[in-house]
Order: C-alpha cells, then sequence, then structure tokens
C-alpha cells in the first residue's frame, strides 16, 4: 500500500528527452493510468516508479520517503509487462515462487506452497501449475504474470500494457478481472496503455502523456467532459471529439465550413474571435429543421448505434446516431448540436479557453 | 502436407542424400586413413597401392606409450616368450622396451603426459574464455559503455593478424617473465586467443535475450548479479556451448605457440605427435595412432553438446 509522487523528473536518453519536468501524484490504492502515444513517456515514468531506470532529474517519492535513488528490489513493486515477463524453462510454479524466493524475502517452503496455490486459484490457474511456461496461450502467460505480480503482495502494481498483446475478447476478460483484483487488493495500481477504452474503463484516474509531458489529470469523466486542450480532447472518445474551426458571435458559433451558424450555451474567447469548437460526436444531432447540413460521407454501423461520417465542402466531422435511423451515403442530412455540450479552444495552442 | 509428397519433393531429397554423402565422403576420409593406419602393421602403412584389407594389431599404440629402442641383438627365445604380448609386438618390430636398470619398470613414452597437458591447457583456457567472454558480453549488452564500438572493435582486430606474427616477442616477454614452457603460460594465450571471439558470439547471443526478464527478477526483490545467475545465464547455455567447442577445438589444435613456448613441461600433443617420427624411417602407424586418441576429446566434447549446438550454430537465428 503506497502513495506515489514524482517531483520535477527529467529523463533524457542520449539527446533525446523522455520525460520534461515531470510531476505526479497517485494516492494510495487508487487505480492509476498512463495514457499516451508510443514514445509518450508512458512506459519510461513505469521504469521510474520501478526502480529499473535513475532520472537525471528529481525525485521518486514512495510514502513520503525519498526512493529515488533505491534500487528495484527495495522498492516492493511489481512488474507486469505486455510479453517476455516470465521466466522461460521454469513451470508456472517456479514462476510464482520465484519473487517469494528472493533474499529480501522470508518464506518458509510451506508459506509459498500455500500463497503459489491461493493466487492461483484466484486467477483460475491451479491446473496449469506443472506445466512450462512456453505451453501456455497469451491469456494464460499474463494471468502467470499477474500471479507472480500478486504473490508477493507489493505496495505498488505496475503495469505496462499487460492486456495489449491479447486478443479482444480476452482483453474484455482480463480487464474486469483485473479492476476485481484491484478492488479485492486494494493496492496502488498504476497501468500504462495506449488505448483509451481500457484508460476510460479501468481508470480512477487518468493521466494523460503526450511527448514526455504530462497533459492532464483526472478522473475519466473530468477528462472526458472537460479536456484541457485539443490532444486530451481527441485523446479519448471514439470517434475523436470533433473539432471545428469557426468565428464565436455572441452565442452563436460560425463554422468557416459551409458558413453555418450554431448555437453555444457558454461561449469563452472574446467576440469576434476565431475559435476551435470542439464537440463529440455523440452531441451532433441528426435534425431536419437543424441550421447545418452535410453530405453522408460513410456510416459504420455498430449494431446498437452507427458512426457518421459528415462531409461539409471536405470538412469531416463524426456524429453517432441510433442504428434505428435511416440514413444512406450521399443523403443529405440537416443536423444541430447541443450547446451546452460545446467546447472553445485556442486555435494556436489547443487550450481549453473554458477553464480559466 | 505430411506423407504425401510430390515428385519435385522426393527428387530434391534424393538430390540431398547424395549430397549429404558427397560431404561425408569427403570428410571422413583422412578419419578413416588415420584410423586404419594406426592399426596397420607397420610395414603395411606406406604401400602403393594402399592395402585395405589387413590383419588389425594394437602395436602402433603400444610403441606409442612405451620408450623404445632399436635391437642390437635379436632377443633368445627365452626372453621372447618371457615378455608379456605387448613386448612381443615390440620385439617384433625390431625394437625393444626401455626398461629401468634396476626395477626393471617400462618407461613410458611422453605421449600420456602431452596429452594431459592438453586436456589441462585446453579446458582451462576455453572455461576461463566461456565465462569471461560471457560476462564482458553481458556488459556490452546491457550496460551503456562508453565508445561500445570502438571497445568491440579493438577486441575484434586481436584477430586480424595470424597469431604467429607475434610469436617471437610473446616468446622473449614470456622469457623475462618465466612463463616459458608453464601450462599457465599457454591457458593465458590461448584464453586470450578466444576470449575475443567469445566475447562477440555470446554478444550476439545475449543480445537475443529479452531485458524484461532480468528486469522482472530485479522488481522481483533480485541483484543484478543474482538476476544475471538465475535468469539470464539459463537462457545463455545454447551460445555458451555453441562457444566452448569452438574455443576449445582452437586450444585443442593449436600447434605454433606450443611448439614454440614449450618443450617438456607442459607441451601439448599437437607438437609432440610429429616429433614421435620414431628412430630412423618415421613410423607412421605411430603418428596415426597418437592422432586418433587426440581426435577423441573432441569428438566427445562436441558429442555432449549437440543438442546445444545445433541451435547455437545458427546464432539463434532459429530461436523464437
Amino acid at each position: 500500500m503506497a502513495d506515489i509522487a514524482l517531483q520535477g523528473i527529467t529523463k533524457k536518453f542520449g539527446s533525446n528527452t523522455a520525460l520534461r519536468d515531470l510531476d505526479l501524484e497517485i494516492k494510495d490504492g487508487e487505480f492509476f493510468v498512463l495514457l499516451g502515444q508510443t514514445g509518450a513517456g508512458k512506459t519510461t515514468t513505469l521504469r521510474l516508479i520501478a526502480g529499473l531506470e535513475v532520472p537525471n532529474s528529481g525525485k521518486v517519492i514512495l510514502d513520503g520517503h525519498d526512493a529515488t535513488n533505491w534500487n528495484a528490489a527495495e522498492r516492493d513493486v511489481a512488474l507486469v509487462l505486455q510479453q517476455y515477463s516470465l521466466y522461460p524453462r521454469m513451470t508456472v510454479r517456479g514462476n510464482l515462487e520465484f519473487p517469494l524466493k528472493s533474499r529480501t524475502q522470508n518464506f518458509t517452503a510451506a508459506e509459498i506452497k500455500e500463497r503459489v496455490d491461493r493466487v492461483a486459484e484466484t486467477l483460475q490457474i491451479t491446473r496449469l501449475l506443472d506445466r512450462k511456461v512456453e505451453r501456455l496461450s497469451g491469456g494464460e502467460m499474463q494471468r502467470v504474470s499477474i500471479g507472480r505480480a500478486i504473490v508477493r503482495q507489493p505496495r505498488v502494481f505496475l503495469m505496462d500494457e499487460p492486456l495489449s498483446a491479447l486478443d479482444a475478447n480476452l482483453r474484455d476478460v482480463l480487464r474486469v478481472e483485473l479492476k476485481k483484483l484491484h478492488s479485492e487488493l486494494g493496492a496502488t495500481f498504476v497501468f500504462v496503455t495506449h488505448d483509451q477504452v481500457e484508460a476510460m474503463s479501468m481508470g480512477d484516474k487518468i493521466g494523460v502523456l503526450n511527448r514526455g509531458r504530462l497533459v492532464q489529470v483526472g478522473t475519466p469523466s473530468e477528462i472526458y467532459a472537460r479536456p484541457l486542450n485539443t490532444f486530451v480532447a481527441r485523446s479519448v472518445g471514439t470517434p475523436p471529439m470533433n473539432l471545428l474551426d469557426g468565428v464565436l458571435k455572441g452565442n452563436m458559433a460560425v463554422l468557416d465550413a459551409g458558413k453555418f451558424s450554431l448555437p453555444v450555451a457558454s461561449p469563452h474567447g472574446g467576440d469576434g474571435n476565431r475559435i476551435r469548437f470542439g464537440i463529440r460526436p455523440e452531441d451532433v444531432v441528426l435534425d431536419d429543421n437543424g441550421p447545418a447540413s452535410a453530405r453522408v460521407f460513410d456510416i459504420e454501423n455498430h449494431g446498437v448505434i452507427k458512426i457518421l461520417t459528415l462531409d461539409i465542402d471536405g470538412t469531416h466531422l463524426h456524429a453517432t446516431v441510433s442504428a434505428q435511423t435511416q440514413v444512406h451515403i450521399d443523403d443529405t442530412v440537416r443536423f444541430s448540436w447541443k450547446p451546452e455540450k460545446v467546447l472553445c479552444f485556442d486555435p494556436s495552442s489547443g487550450r481549453n479557453l473554458g477553464l480559466g | 502436407m505430411a506423407g504425401v509428397r510430390t515428385p519435385r519433393e522426393i527428387l530434391t531429397n534424393r538430390v540431398a542424400i547424395v549430397a549429404v554423402f558427397v560431404a561425408l565422403a569427403i570428410m571422413l576420409t583422412p578419419i578413416y586413413w588415420i584410423a586404419s593406419t594406426s592399426f596397420k602393421p607397420r610395414n603395411l602403412a606406406t604401400t602403393i597401392p594402399p592395402t585395405v584389407v589387413f590383419e588389425p594389431t594394437v602395436s602402433p599404440f603400444v610403441k606409442l606409450f612405451t620408450k623404445r629402442s632399436q635391437l642390437r641383438e635379436q632377443p633368445t627365445q627365452e626372453e621372447y616368450d618371457a615378455a608379456p604380448w605387448w613386448e612381443q609386438m615390440v620385439f617384433d618390430g625390431g625394437e625393444k622396451v626401455v626398461r629401468n636398470r634396476r626395477s626393471g619398470e617400462v618407461t613410458m613414452s611422453g605421449y600420456g603426459d602431452r596429452f594431459t597437458n592438453s586436456l589441462i591447457i585446453s579446458i582451462v583456457s576455453t572455461v576461463l574464455a566461456v565465462s569471461m567472454g560471457t560476462l564482458t558480453a553481458y556488459g556490452f549488452s546491457r550496460f551503456k559503455v562508453a565508445g561500445e564500438d570502438d571497445w568491440l572493435f579493438f577486441i575484434l582486430s586481436t584477430r586480424m593478424l595470424p597469431p604467429v606474427v607475434v610469436a617471437i616477442p610473446m616468446f622473449l616477454m614470456y622469457r623475462v617473465v618465466g612463463l616459458n614452457d608453464t601450462h599457465l603460460g599457454l591457458i593465458i594465450l590461448y584464453t586470450a586467443f578466444n576470449l575475443s571471439f567469445a566475447v562477440w558470439i555470446m554478444k550476439g547471443f545475449i543480445d537475443e535475450i529479452p531485458r524484461e526478464y532480468e528486469e522482472a527478477a530485479l522488481v522481483d526483490g533480485y541483484t543484478r548479479m543474482q538476476a544475471f545467475f538465475k535468469v539470464v545465464l539459463p537462457e545463455a547455455l545454447t551460445g555458451m556451448a555453441a562457444t566452448a567447442v569452438f574455443c576449445f577445438i582452437t586450444a585443442w589444435n593449436e600447434y605454433a605457440f606450443a611448439l614454440i613456448m614449450t618443450n617438456r613441461n607442459a607441451q601439448t600433443a599437437p607438437p609432440y605427435i610429429p616429433s614421435q617420427v620414431g628412430s630412423g624411417l618415421p613410423d607412421w602407424t605411430v603418428i596415426a595412432a597418437g592422432t586418433l586418441l587426440f581426435l577423441i576429446p573432441v569428438a566427445i566434447f562436441t558429442f555432449l553438446l549437440r543438442n546445444h549446438l545445433l541451435r547455437g550454430m545458427s546464432f539463434g537465428a532459429i530461436r523464437k
């Protein structure tokens, strides 16, 4: 059980700066998700917490103690990786026992067996215990990896895209199990992913990383509804938030595309200024009396919903509509949006003008 | 599909079999030659055309291990009958076994000692080269080493000239420090030869072992050293086996330095065998017998490591 704090962390690899002046606080028992693209610095952050990397500057604080110079063994954390994390040439039992047999631990053979058996039961891998890890499927391997992490009951669980190498069904199953495990163990989880669905569905808190900087930290709903800038806005949500350039006139948005005027409930950024308006696809409504019109460019039917791609003279925007909606490609539709959901961003910096 | 083969596949298969037989014939002929010569009576060893059918004898091996001298006069029938069977063989060849004048014990030739020297020097230098090479390779593979490429090139560059070039300076230096004709002297030399090779080969193997394994062990509470021994080493064994075979063969077969640096105490088998040309004309059967025995350790060593070799020789290419 532990609080984690990163203070002013900078990490360079040669001339390449992986993390710049990163500040992050993770509370005890939190399921914290680090979301970002490849190269954003998520894995580096995780490795810094694990003690596998030393920062060029800044501090890693574990439970109030400066742990910057502690080695991995001293930090008492567990790591689950995307792949290659199991020791080959050992059985599943061998892998699960391995952390308990290190010199930092003092367990009797009976205690080890008891713990391993209990963990195996929790993760439903008892029947695999005597199998060599090379002969496991991807999902089984990941269960064993998770088992190896929890068997030691560390203060922090670090997971580096543990589900990305699995197929979709298995990913859903393990996602639920991990969440359940988290609530049972009550331990601090730091979970790295590039998958915003994972981030939204699993995290108590999400930290969005972009090019070595932490852009925003918040609960999934905060990140979704009040993104700090256009980067965060487009990082979550499927399809991502529509961004449309235009001019703010009173409480109307005059879009560049088609010169349509649409209402904005809480306008920011000053009358007459150029604004980038953000609207999520589910807040775009098809409405025969709507002020704007567009051609249907593409339809993706997802069963419950349809995702429409609308074309206004070459500008595309997405709209999520109910699957019952009857539309065809190349139809011309009229639409509106929910004025209270519109966000105003600065077109040059991308900053959300509505957040002070 | 297994079982069903197209005519083309059958043809390819036959061509492959023929090729294997041709290759085997070429490679095994010298070995057959050595083996057959080492069981021939001396007068059949150099016949033209070669004698293929003969009554095998172990007299070359008896001669190999004993010290002999030319017979001045034929032994009496009594002497001949009293001698054991192997001594009779030597009498038959016109020689007699040298015995200690007082105790009457047989004086052994130097072959056994030289063979032991070869074993000691080759094994110790192989163990040293492989273990040091593995550790060095691990360092290069896992840590940031300033000027890494230059160091690696430097290590390799020790192989860029024929070793004999440095034989004379080495000989002079060894004389000064007293390493001439010592086991340690040859062990150091052979380890130095093989180390560059071992570092390069092992680096290739260790680069292939995912770092995640050790990192998992580090996080699981092990030190870097424990992680190396418990997680990396088992994965590197295949490569170490392949490297060991190469190093062992190099050390075992080395001739030039052994000839120059040693003469008695630490002399290895390679320079010794050709020195036993026998009294008068060279006795090829004894040389063949010495050579045949000399081949056996490499064969055994390679055989023991054969499971690792197949994967090891491909330098990790077929590693999953």
